[in-house]
């Protein structure tokens, strides 16, 4: 069995700020991370490897730089790595990704597909369902459990806004994983040892076998017209006086609101 | 088109390198260098003080689809149970505004569920729904969801498309998208249609809600968006509206997932916390698991639900299922009460689109007060308990 999993590089977005004053990005030394979901779909192919013996590729699309993030996999025990990387993929949204990604994956080979939830930096959760209509399999997004995997067919738990849902789909399968799936494991001695030595398989434009018009910007249906800080609420009121008198004044508040 | 820098003009100061939002500027032999990682934001042409930064065209950058053909605005009304999601008529809300300012019929989109929802949406607002009431769209399925959308949209090319950024919005939309060849954009919070060039630009927060972006999609159509619940008003309800449903069936769709068993796990303290007008959320401040005992009082007498920081999940004094910001829910309640929560970016970016955030903290320096539109500064044993108690004397009244 082959499984692939798709993990992004993304800033710590814990740490970017906009500088109100000129309406640009304050983001000195903010370090860039294995998008957080993406440890947990490179965990839950890891625990179904262990149980089937499958063999576990991880791949990316980014900028040299991304290498890093795929030395970090290694070093967590996975089999194989690719960095997709091109400057004509460049400013790629989701779309042409999506497109980008599919192409690799159907030189790779697959069975189950993994991807994180979301990457914190887009927060768009689009990747993963649009690479799996691309390569015409089924997908499961937000998978909170697998139950159960054969070569045939997969049993999942999928988190929805009330509840989950238990779901089965035939393989070959896209699964998208939310947090509470697992705990992703640290890397060993061992593994950090083979990153350092990995030798990383780049695939370019010709290699994934992509036409220029559908990847990168060229690609892309949406543009990022522009960026700007959010507006921050200007009606702040703190209460002042003893507990009992700064409780008066906010019940009096919500009461004008007919909140109460 | 690419965005490159004039290394004849550039001074190699950096400033570039600061305001790019995707670090895609490096510093090459004193001379700034834009990346793979350039998503043409321009964040950097405007702050380059040498106005060294230019945009170049390319040959085939302009690559227009025949979009004249599109009309119309429609709207993905989601059921679940049969009962049409609050989020489809807050879309028809949006829907209806954008459709007059185009001067363009809306249509909603329901499947699975009943005729007389169907007509509901008349009633909220729409001018036609396209209604299939076909047994396997009772519980939701990425493959029949994606396909029937997927061809009502060929057949009847509408110009904008919305849904609910729902977990089932967000799960089968961007198949839809994929396969039409079309731009998505995630999780809006905002729709206005362009004056100029009639396209509609949306606006999501990214960066976990550090920064806004404004997105189109200029050349492909239909223009499709998931909206984030709670954002848009619901339009105007009218019993005598009219319009016309017309049934869809569903033919040709292939399945190769089932839908076992659907588990609901809503506790008493009611958990759908998207849906809640009041949210009474608890942080580690709140020092001991007791403490949401407390804030649920508070809840029921606002009628709300029970939200908590990652902090107080962690420490289990309340299942994830309650968790508020960036790896638990995004919440958009009328009144968020912050109770002993520091308000961490992370927990901000789920809460602070709420219409009225009270922060009650005993550290006057806490972030959360930052964002707040009231804050009282106490401690939440005392606070909270005079709180329901004031409150509970009103309700008597
Ligand atoms: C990748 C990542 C993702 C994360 N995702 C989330 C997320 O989704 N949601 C989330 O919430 N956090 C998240 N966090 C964690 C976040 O950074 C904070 O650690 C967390 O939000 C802090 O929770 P808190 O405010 O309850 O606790 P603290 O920061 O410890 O704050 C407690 C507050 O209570 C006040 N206080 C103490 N006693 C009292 C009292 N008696 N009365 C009144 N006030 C009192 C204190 O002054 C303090 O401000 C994430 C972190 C990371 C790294
Ligand atoms: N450039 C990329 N390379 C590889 N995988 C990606 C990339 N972008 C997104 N993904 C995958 O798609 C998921 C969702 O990303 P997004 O749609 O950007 O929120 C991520 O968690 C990754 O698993």
């Amino acid at each position: 069995m082959n499984i692939i999993v798709c993990i992004k590089q993304v800033p710590d977005t814990a740490e970017v700020r906009i500088n109100p004053e000129t309406n640009t990005l304050i983001r000195e030394g903010v370090p860039s991370i294995i998008n957080p979901y993406d440890l947990h779909a490179i965990e839950a192919a890891l625990q179904i490897k262990e149980k089937t013996g499958a063999k576990v590729t991880v791949i990316t699309m980014g900028p040299p730089q991304a290498e890093d993030a795929l030395r970090e996999a290694i070093s967590m025990g996975v089999d194989d790595v690719r960095l997709i990387s091109d400057r004509a993929f460049a400013g790629a949204d989701t779309w042409a990704t999506s497109y980008a990604l599919y192409k690799a994956i159907e030189k790779l080979g697959y069975d189950i597909i993994l991807c994180g939830k979301q990457a914190i930096d887009g927060d768009t959760a689009q990747v993963g369902p649009e690479v799996a209509e691309f390569l015409n399999i089924p997908h499961i997004a937000y998978i909170r459990k697998i139950e159960d995997v054969s070569d045939k067919s997969i049993k999942v738990q999928r988190l929805m806004d009330e509840g989950y849902d238990v779901v089965e789909s035939s393989l070959p399968v896209l699964l998208t994983v939310v947090k509470e799936i697992n705990t992703p494991r640290l890397p060993s001695l061992k593994g950090k040892m083979a990153a350092k030595k990995a030798v990383i398989t780049k695939m370019d434009l010709n290699a994934i076998g992509a036409e220029a018009e559908n990847v990168g910007l060229k690609g892309s249906p949406t543009q990022v017209k522009n960026i700007f800080a959010p507006q921050s609420k200007a009606d702040r009121k703190m209460f002042r006086g003893s507990v009992e008198e700064q409780v008066d004044m906010l019940v009096r508040e919500l009461r004008g609101l007919k909140c109460v | 088109m690419r965005i490159v820098v004039n290394i004849e003009r550039c001074t190699g100061c950096g400033q570039c390198i600061d305001s790019c939002p995707f670090t895609a500027i490096v510093m090459q032999e004193g001379k700034a260098f834009i990346n793979e990682y350039c998503q043409f934001c321009r964040a950097c042409m405007s702050i380059c003080p040498e106005g060294a930064i230019i945009e170049i065209m390319e040959e085939g950058d302009i690559q227009k689809a025949d979009i004249s053909d599109y009309k119309g605005v429609w709207v993905f009304a989601e059921q679940r149970d049969g009962m049409v999601a609050s989020v489809a008529y807050e879309l028809l809300g949006a829907g209806r505004r954008l459709a007059d300012e185009l001067k363009a019929e809306l249509s909603a989109v329901l499947v699975g569920s009943t005729e007389d929802q169907a007509k509901e949406l008349i009633k909220w607002g729409a001018d036609k729904v396209y209604h299939c009431k076909d047994s396997i769209f009772e519980k939701f399925n990425d493959e029949p969801y994606s396909q029937l959308l997927t061809n009502l949209v060929k057949t009847h090319k509408p110009e904008i498309v919305l849904a609910g950024a729902t977990p089932i919005g967000r799960s089968f939309i961007p198949r839809v998208a994929a396969r039409l060849r079309t731009g998505l954009t995630a999780d809006c919070t905002a729709l206005e249609i362009d004056r100029d060039s009639g396209n509609l630009l949306q606006i999501r927060p990214a960066f976990g809600g550090n920064i806004m972006a404004t997105i189109l999609c200029p050349n492909h159509r239909p223009q499709m968006a998931t909206v984030r619940p709670r954002v848009m008003k619901r339009g105007e309800y009218n019993a005598d509206r009219n319009g016309e449903i017309i049934p869809v069936s569903a033919d040709n769709i292939t399945i190769r997932t089932k839908v076992l068993e659907t588990i609901k796990e809503v506790s008493e303290c009611m958990v759908n916390l998207q849906e809640a007008d009041v949210i009474v959320a608890g942080g580690r401040g709140l020092g001991k698991p007791d403490g949401f005992k407390m804030l649920e009082e508070l809840a029921e007498v606002l009628d709300g639900a029970v939200g908590a920081s990652r902090a107080a999940v962690d420490e289990g004094w309340i299942p994830y299922s309650h968790q508020v910001g960036q790896t638990g829910k995004t919440v958009c309640p009328k009144i968020y009460i912050a109770c002993g929560i520091s308000g961490a970016v992370q927990h901000l970016v789920g809460m602070q689109s709420s219409d009225i955030i009270i922060a009650i903290n005993k550290n006057p320096e806490a972030p959360i007060f930052n964002v707040a539109t009231y804050g009282i500064v106490g401690d939440v044993y005392e606070v909270v308990p005079l709180l329901i108690k004031k409150i509970k004397e009103i309700k008597e009244l």
